[in-house]
């Protein structure tokens, strides 16, 4: 009973947490707006400069939209690969997802000068590279799953990972020499990563994608918790495990592929994020962890975001820069802690 | 006969079929698990006692014949009613997780539970029931890596109980267990038997345990799968035929084995 008493307060706090976090990072930046005037803007008031509300609609508010909606999407499909991989150290970075997906944008960014220019401009559009990304996504995680299928351990799946990331970045490095000065441009603007920049289109786009991955990963909360005995005793739990096997995989690169389109490779959130929920929450059942994860998934992008900014300064750091310094010491203690884990 | 046919097997074969080569592992089976027995399924390592439990659990397809779950061929039953009529306990680690006793417990009742898995009064009871039975009520709410071996046992047990299906088929769960440990277990496995009407069948090499406590026992040797009542199988010298060693000799007086 009473740790259904602390669940309960510690979703509150959270989502108390992401509201507040949301205003801050809206009220940061290079003009620093005060909060009193972000939340009149926010409830349809007005603010006393109209600069400040010009900043807010058009600028900060799509961006801290965007960064509830990548932090949620990669956080989840993070706790799906590692439920079913069975793999403390899944992620869609660390599994090259990202790089799949980046492989995909390159080539329509990249290699969209070899085709005749009518085609070239139908696929540049957001839908052609977000389809492009998920496909770039999807295919990687198929392979991913085909080579875990032969290979139990978890050292050997991250380093299939790791080369799929070598392998889809010579491939990148190869296209560039095709491409044009302005493409490569645009595409290493894309590959640092940024939440910034998302017209409203964009916006809706990615979240009737998230929307999808989401709804998607909720109908897979209960073949996830039979998951956690391992493949075998989930099918004798009565699950139709090829079928929710699908789903997830398409949860999955759906979620990563979309948002790796318009945000660019964001490493680590989907990896650590997961970790956090599991260690704060003390427990492997999905009903929970879910909604925890996709909270914090949130609290930590926008947490992120508001240090890329660099509050009071001109300079914006790479997003990805700031996921990775927060990320990767994670993966290292995990990384030590595994053996523990695992015995 | 009372005695209800729970599953049934008749002149199967098993084995297992890459591409279009056949790699027979047992054939001309015949098997019947009825209500309230005990079953203990023994033979020498690599016999096949494993692909046999896969058969007749559905995991794997017969070469030959069907094997019939309540009349039912078990290929033919949709994977809930199944799980509602078939539980296991399988030799293989769980994945490293977070899951507590009661809740790993609690995953028995998924075939029972809502899209979401939300569990009900009724389910509570029967999760309740099967730790009691199983006695390790005190354990609950422990995580499942804190416990010793022959606790998780009873856990995965506590499990299957849960799942509350009228079958319940067990893979060696007495290897790794010390004696006292293994001795609680078959008591466990028999007392089930008695008072839930249930059929286990286990399979094991703890043969002289087996012989005492089991109600009926399918032998597995090269040539043939037997099913028939310990002392029978004493008085027909069947245990002789299990070992191809003439140093293991049946000793049918004190009903052991003996080295020679």
């Amino acid at each position: 009973m009473t740790k259904t008493n602390r669940n309960t307060v510690l979703f509150i706090l959270l989502t108390l947490g992401v509201v507040l976090l949301f205003v801050i990072n809206i009220s940061l930046g290079s003009v620093s707006i005060p909060l009193k005037e972000v939340f009149s803007s926010l409830t349809g008031g007005h603010s006393s400069k109209e600069t400040w509300q010009y900043i807010i609609i058009n600028y900060r508010l799509p961006k801290a939209i965007t960064a509830v909606l990548v932090g949620m999407g990669l956080s989840i499909s993070g706790l799906l690969m590692q439920t079913l991989f069975r793999n403390p150290l899944a992620g869609p970075y660390v599994l090259g997802l990202s790089s799949g997906a980046s492989l995909g944008v390159a080539t329509v960014i990249l290699g969209a000068s070899l085709l005749p220019p009518f085609i070239a401009t139908l696929i540049v559009s957001p839908y052609g590279v977000v389809l492009a990304s998920s496909l770039g996504s999807f295919t990687v995680l198929l392979a991913v799953l085909a080579v875990s299928h032969r290979l139990r351990d978890t050292m050997a799946i991250l380093i299939v990972g790791l080369m799929f990331g070598s392998l889809t970045s010579a491939i990148v490095g190869t296209l560039t020499y095709f491409s044009t000065a302005e493409q490569l441009q645009k595409f290493t603007f894309w590959s640092l990563g940024n939440l910034g920049n998302l017209s409203w289109t964009s916006i809706s786009l990615l979240s009737i994608c998230a929307a999808i991955g989401l709804l998607l990963s909720i109908f897979s909360i209960k073949p996830l918790n039979s998951l956690l005995l391992g493949e075998n005793y989930a099918k004798s739990l009565g699950l139709n495990y090829k079928k929710s096997r699908v789903i997830i995989i398409f949860a999955t690169s759906i979620l990563a592929g979309s948002i790796t389109a318009f945000a660019g490779p964001i490493a680590f959130i989907g990896l650590a994020v997961p970790h956090i929920a599991k260690l704060v929450f003390q427990t492997s059942n999905h009903n929970v962890l879910f909604w925890s994860t996709l909270l914090f998934g949130a609290i930590t992008m926008l947490i992120c975001d508001s240090i890329s900014q660099m509050p009071g300064s001109d300079i914006t750091l790479p997003i990805n820069a700031v996921t990775s310094i927060f990320g990767a010491p994670i993966v290292i203690w995990l990384l030590i802690r595994k053996r523990k884990m695992m015995s | 006969m009372e005695n209800k046919i729970i599953l049934q097997a008749a002149q199967i074969s098993i084995g297992y079929s890459h591409n279009k080569e056949k790699n027979l592992v047992a054939s001309g089976i015949d098997l019947t698990l009825r209500k309230g027995k005990l079953i203990a399924l023994i033979g020498a390592n690599g016999i096949g006692k494993s692909t046999l439990l896969r058969t007749i659990t559905g995991i794997q397809k017969t070469i030959l014949g069907t094997v019939l779950l309540n009349g039912t061929n078990i290929h033919e039953l949709d994977a809930l009613t199944l799980a509602q009529n078939l539980s296991v306990v399988l030799t293989e680690k769980l994945p490293p997780s977070n899951l507590t006793v009661f809740e790993l417990i609690a995953l028995g009742r998924q075939p029972y539970t809502n899209w979401i898995g939300k569990l009900t009064g009724a389910d509570s009871i029967k999760i309740n029931e099967a730790m009691e039975l199983t006695q390790i009520s005190h354990l609950a709410a422990k995580k499942h890596y804190e416990i010793s071996d022959g606790q998780l046992q009873k856990v995965l047990i506590a499990r299957a109980l849960a799942q509350d299906t009228p079958l319940i088929i067990l893979d060696e769960p007495t290897t790794h267990l010390d004696l006292l440990h293994k001795v609680a277990l078959f008591r466990l496995l028999k007392k089930l038997t008695d008072e839930t009407e249930k059929c286990i069948l286990f399979s094991t090499h703890d043969i002289d345990m087996a012989i005492q406590l089991s109600d009926e026992m399918i032998i597995m040797t090269p040539e043939a799968v037997l099913q028939d009542e310990p002392c029978n199988f004493i008085s027909k010298g069947s245990f002789n035929t299990l070992f191809k060693d003439e140093h293991i000799v049946f000793d049918n007086e004190k009903g052991k084995f003996t080295i020679v």
